[in-house]
């Protein structure tokens, strides 16, 4: 390998996508769009679901409990209802997601034996959202429960954890932080990457071929491993900046908390880009066209990306065959590294069988690139 | 390459996509600093057999050495001793004039002592001077044709491959072209150019004549024009052409009747007609003739007849 040759290539291959303004859009605005359409578009989080309100007690104590819910931020009051038959005809009529029924006897029951339910149906054809807002509930619930306990617990002069609380009927499981963002956002930035990274080079060998340049190239003593090389270092250099846009947004923008190393974080990265530039420049190779090149490299990332990476879909919650199919879906090795780097503070030594995967995954693509290309015509 | 060696050499080279045989069975030997001519129509095999003596095609039978080196072997090798310039402009259009000369300098890897030296010598032959920064896109198709052909040279290949390097460029800058050929053959550097123009084949030092494939005759353009034609080629203006060509193929004493432009072309056999008894047999025929003359054949004359001669026996030793 040639470094001469190389640094050639690179130059060049950087000047023409400084020149064009597709590459340029590719590489710049893409992670940037998906940052927001991801970030946002797929968060978990819904805030301000429809609530309808059916107090049957309207006293002091049912006042709080509605004030609770709504103060949550979570819900937003939607209609307060007069009587039963009114819960149905809102839920038909799309009025709200969610009915509270703070029951008539409310305020006594609290008041005799510390222990209170209040109703809470949910509209459950969007089965997401239905968890969603009754863990919202389930928030707003324990939090009154909390409040009235110490009222409780002060009049009659006993320890507040010897007593009971609201509870919300049914009652599910409790999610202490509420914010699925922590988990979607490392994700994000994994599909992001394997998106925009299998984009750029995916142009790279078929724009040669499409506009005939490659038949000069070939023509010339230059190797397949140093056009290779030359090729993928500046979309190497993109695809750092690009990481470095997503993953800054992740910490500073989303605020996902980052309790991992710098370092780590920073050799899994560029591992991951090497991984994504391999596997499109792999695609490039074989198909002559951009345009072609281009769809292919998003149908075969996207779908599998997002499907079997473990960023929505826990990858052990899939059948077995599935599971094994997702061993190759390189980024969910990244997806858990970076999960791992974010939430869990994870070092090098706690990620060592995502990152096995990827250097595995790294090596066998780069192997099949280097090896996909022939300087021939036939 | 040892000063001894031919630079190029081709041994029944062939080359089969599928059923079709794009090269049959190339036979021919190139000496160091001659130019050669590939002359034949689109389609007749040149680009083909230029793909494979630069190693991008792999030759179904038979075998090439150029620079003493295996095409299908050492196709690396290969490549390191020739300039190549394919039928399709082949440049970055988005790069200028100096990027892409810089770049393939770089490939090449022209030492940096030379490499501005070498820079502004195909800038001025190419005639691109003031033009540096340019985008190739931009350049008309001379110029372009003169850059490429100036990146193709930038190591000093001691062989060239040229595929149609004039095709679709203006007459003025074909002539320009085929000066900086000329240029080059006298620095001793061996250059194989194909083209389907004719009148250029003049400029080569021998020809090789291609058609179907098939190498139909090779020899400099005086011993072909000279020898190939087997008789007397008479011009002859008439009307209407068709119902003369018709005429005059039958006609005894004719080897080969052929249109030329708005002319008819005719060899006539040694002790055939003359030139009275062509034109009586043409106003027989009711056919308006206007000036009959002997002229010098050119290359298209030649090309055609021995084509011709071809097609009606098969079997006929070029």
């Amino acid at each position: 390998m040639n470094a001469r040759r190389v640094r050639a290539i690179a130059f060049k291959e950087a000047l023409q996508v400084w020149r064009d303004p597709r590459s340029l859009a590719v590489a710049l605005l893409m992670p940037f769009m998906q940052l927001i359409l991801l970030g946002y578009g797929v968060s978990l989080d819904i805030k301000h679901v429809p609530l309808c309100v059916y107090d049957q007690e309207m006293s002091q104590q049912s006042r709080t409990v509605v004030d609770g819910f709504l103060s949550s931020g979570w819900f937003s009051l939607a209609r307060a209802l007069p009587n039963e038959a009114a819960i149905r005809t809102a839920m038909n009529r799309d009025q709200c997601s969610a009915v509270l029924v703070i029951p008539a006897d409310f305020s006594r029951r609290l008041a005799m034996t510390g222990r209170a339910t209040v109703q809470g149906i949910f509209d459950a054809t969007d089965v997401n959202t239905t968890n969603i807002a009754m863990g919202y509930a389930e928030g707003a619930t324990a939090r009154l429960a909390s409040e009235f306990e110490s009222k409780y617990a002060a009049a009659h002069g006993v320890e507040p954890s010897a007593v009971g609380s609201v509870d919300l009927e049914p009652s599910t499981w409790f999610n202490e932080t509420l914010d699925s963002r922590n988990f979607i956002i490392p994700g994000v930035v994994a599909v992001i990457l394997a998106l925009v990274g299998a984009q750029l080079t995916s142009l790279t060998i078929s724009r040669e071929w499409e506009r005939g340049t490659m038949e000069q190239l070939i023509s010339t003593p230059v190797t397949t491993l140093e056009l290779m090389a030359g090729k993928l270092i500046p979309y190497f250099a993109i695809g750092l900046i690009d990481a470095a846009f997503c993953l800054g947004a992740a910490i500073f923008w989303f605020k996902v908390p980052f309790r991992g190393d710098l370092f780590t974080l920073f050799v899994t990265t560029a591992l991951f880009i090497l991984v994504v530039l391999g596997f499109g420049y792999l695609i490039s190779v074989r198909v002559r066209s951009q345009l072609g090149a281009s769809q292919i490299a998003l149908l075969v990332t996207l779908l599998p990306t997002t499907l079997l990476s473990g960023y929505t879909f826990p990858i052990d919650q899939m059948p077995a065959p599935i599971r094994a199919i997702s061993l190759v879906v390189y980024a969910r090795y990244y997806v858990s590294i970076l999960r791992g780097l974010f939430l869990k503070g994870s070092g090098l030594a706690g990620l060592a069988v995502p990152f096995a995967g990827l250097c595995v995954s790294a090596l066998v693509i780069l192997w099949l690139a280097a090896r996909a290309f022939h300087k021939r015509l036939d | 390459m040892s000063s001894g060696t031919p630079a190029v050499v081709v041994d029944r080279l062939t080359k089969r996509f599928d059923e079709f045989t794009a090269v049959d069975g190339i036979t021919l030997t190139i000496g160091r600093g001659e130019v050669v001519g590939f002359i034949g129509p689109n389609g007749a095999g040149k680009s083909t057999t230029l793909r494979m003596l630069c190693g991008l095609l792999t030759p179904t039978a038979g075998q090439a050495t150029v620079a003493g080196y295996d095409v299908a072997r050492e196709p690396e090798k290969v490549r390191q001793n020739i300039g190549y310039m394919s039928q399709k402009f082949s440049l970055y259009g988005d790069l200028t004039v100096r990027e892409n000369l810089r770049f393939f300098a770089g490939i090449y890897r022209v030492r940096r002592e030379d490499l501005g030296s070498r820079m502004d010598f195909a800038i001025r032959m190419a005639g691109l001077e003031g033009r540096e920064d340019v985008q190739v896109t931009t350049l008309a198709g001379g110029w372009k044709q003169r850059l490429a052909l100036g990146c193709a040279i930038l190591h000093r290949p001691p062989i060239l491959f040229l595929d149609e390097p004039t095709s679709g460029v203006e007459p003025e800058a074909r002539r320009r072209f085929w000066d900086l050929i000329h240029d080059l053959a006298a620095d001793g550097v061996t250059i194989l150019v194909s083209t389907h123009y004719m009148d250029e084949a003049e400029y080569c030092n021998r020809i090789a004549l291609i058609n179907q494939g098939r190498l139909i005759a090779l020899g400099t353009p005086r011993e072909l024009k000279g020898s190939r034609l087997g008789g007397q080629l008479v011009e002859i203006a008439c009307a209407p052409l068709g119902k003369a060509l018709a005429r005059m193929s039958a006609a005894p004493g004719v080897l080969d009747a052929a249109i030329f432009g708005d002319k008819l072309h005719v060899v006539m056999a040694e002790g055939g007609l003359d030139l009275a008894g062509l034109r009586q047999a043409l106003a027989d025929g009711g056919i308006q003739v206007g000036e009959a003359r002997a002229v010098r054949p050119s290359l298209e004359d030649v090309f055609v007849r021995i084509v011709t001669r071809k097609q009606d026996a098969p079997g006929a030793a070029a």
